[in-house]
């Protein structure tokens, strides 16, 4: 009944964890970054007063933020094509489902981070004169991203694992590598116990600095 | 100059520094200030004084724009400007330079936490004066020995007590040069013998003649400082007249009921 542990499948192509990793990890970075950019215009956005602004945006974030990425992925991939009768690459097609699962709650954690700052904090900046601009760069923004620093890492962690996904249609990441190589070699188990290692050396010392920037909460 | 002209006649008919005429504020149905109308002379000592929601905060705040009022007039300074449903709102870059020259300061302080007690002092007129950093410094070290908190010139406001924070942010709002400073229960949230030390820096500013508006609480200061006061009840403006007239002699039965709850 014993099963005989064979890792020597896991090092027969080493090259193939190492372009699996060059992509999970550019795909992490590029969809962090830029869902954090729109993330941030949508957050700002939740906060004016207009509804016209208010409504399209809160729509945006909730159907991400309610819905599993994979069927996101999968959707602009098969879907977004026929609907807007264009073809994409797979490529882009999953960076756009992972941007814009990424910029959806990063809205909310914008919003909230925002939101946190006592009403106080504005009144005293305008009583001296200042701008809204102004009050947003000096006041509120230094105050505020301390306490979005914490929630921000720990969302781009989820964001990394769930590069995992992108598999589906068929991007090189980590999983995909892991997934091919299973196939030639028939060792599931060695090769997706490796993979999980792989990810958690990436992401536990990314969340022991969340956890250290929660700390640091001395204002 | 004209410094060996004889003092003219017409001093006293120099124009207000503050002119407010029939100013109502309003949410939706509840109308927290009722055509409240008050004339502010240079230099003059304003306080205003009523129970607590009857509008004198709201009126306060209608002065810097803090809050737009819904209809009337206003003047302070140079600066005039109508409400009413028929009249633009002021452009929030000219909103701004007004407040710039109407100093407030808040019952909560308010400090930035992210600055020393300097770098707040510092903000306005780096940020909204655009002054050179060693200008600015040297203001908020000036302002910051005047309220007598040199000390503690590098400290982060949490660790400042109730009443140093509070003189911090008089000197934040002295650091802008304001034509007028308006006073928002400042000593309300400060333990009682904290008070003083706030109180002494007011006092100061009245004798350099500095125009303020100030709410409060603080009956016997009103008597001793204020040019004059208003007893606003209910939204309105009740009664006005000088300190004497109003805390000693008053005859208004709702401003004597009032005034009765701080007497034991």
């Amino acid at each position: 009944m014993g099963y005989s542990w064979d890792f020597g499948a896991v090092t027969l192509h080493p090259h193939m964890w190492l372009w699996g990793f060059v992509v999970t990890v550019s795909y992490s970075t590029a969809t962090i970054v830029g869902g954090l950019l729109i993330g941030v215009v949508c957050g700002m956005l939740m906060l004016s007063h207009r509804w016209i602004l208010v409504s399209p945006v809160n729509g945006f974030v909730q159907a991400f933020r309610c819905t599993p990425l994979l069927i996101q992925i999968i959707w602009f991939y098969y879907a977004l094509p026929v609907a807007a009768n264009i073809t994409i690459p797979a490529w882009f097609a999953a960076a756009l489902g992972l941007t814009f699962y990424m910029a959806a709650f990063s809205a909310e954690i914008f919003r909230g981070g925002l939101q946190s700052i006592d009403r106080g904090q504005w009144q005293a900046a305008r009583a001296i004169g200042m701008l809204p601009w102004q009050v947003m760069h000096r006041v509120i923004l230094p105050q505020a991203a301390r306490r979005m620093l914490p929630p921000f890492v720990n969302q781009s962690v989820l964001q990394i694992k769930n590069t995992s996904l992108l598999s589906v249609i068929a991007v090189p990441d980590l999983m995909y590598q892991a997934q091919l190589m299973v196939s030639e070699t028939f060792r599931p188990l060695e090769i997706y116990t490796s993979l999980g290692v792989a990810y958690f050396a990436m992401l536990y010392p990314l969340q022991k600095l969340a956890k250290k920037l929660e700390r640091r909460d001395d204002i | 100059m004209i410094s060996d002209a004889p003092r003219r006649a017409e001093l006293s008919l120099d124009p207000p520094m503050i002119e407010i005429d029939e100013l109502h504020k309003c949410y939706g149905e509840l109308e927290a200030v009722k055509s409240v109308s008050l004339q502010v002379a240079r230099g003059e000592a304003r306080f205003i004084i009523g129970p607590s929601g009857c509008g004198k905060s709201t009126f306060l705040r209608c002065i810097n724009l803090l809050e737009v009022p819904t209809r009337g007039r206003m003047r302070v300074g140079e600066t005039s400007m109508a409400f009413g449903p028929n009249t633009k709102p002021l452009p929030t870059r000219a909103q701004a330079e007004f407040r710039a020259r109407v100093g407030m300061v808040f019952q909560q302080f308010h400090l930035f936490p992210h600055m020393t007690a300097r770098e707040n002092v510092m903000e306005g007129p780096r940020t909204v004066k655009r002054l050179p950093i060693a200008e600015a410094r040297d203001i908020a070290d000036e302002l910051l020995a005047k309220v007598g908190l040199s000390a503690k010139r590098e400290t982060y406001p949490r660790h400042l007590s109730g009443g140093q924070a509070q003189r911090v942010a008089i000197a934040r709002a002295l650091a802008m040069a304001p034509e007028v400073v308006l006073f928002d229960e400042v000593t309300s949230a400060l333990d009682p013998e904290l008070v003083d030390e706030v109180l002494a820096v007011i006092r100061q500013l009245t004798e350099e003649g500095m125009t303020m508006v100030v709410v409060t609480h603080e009956m016997a200061f009103a008597r001793e400082v204020a040019s004059a006061v208003t007893f606003m009840d209910g939204g309105a403006m009740v009664e006005q007249g000088s300190a004497e007239q109003i805390l000693e002699h008053a005859t208004n039965p709702r401003l004597v009921s009032f005034l009765r709850r701080f007497r034991r």
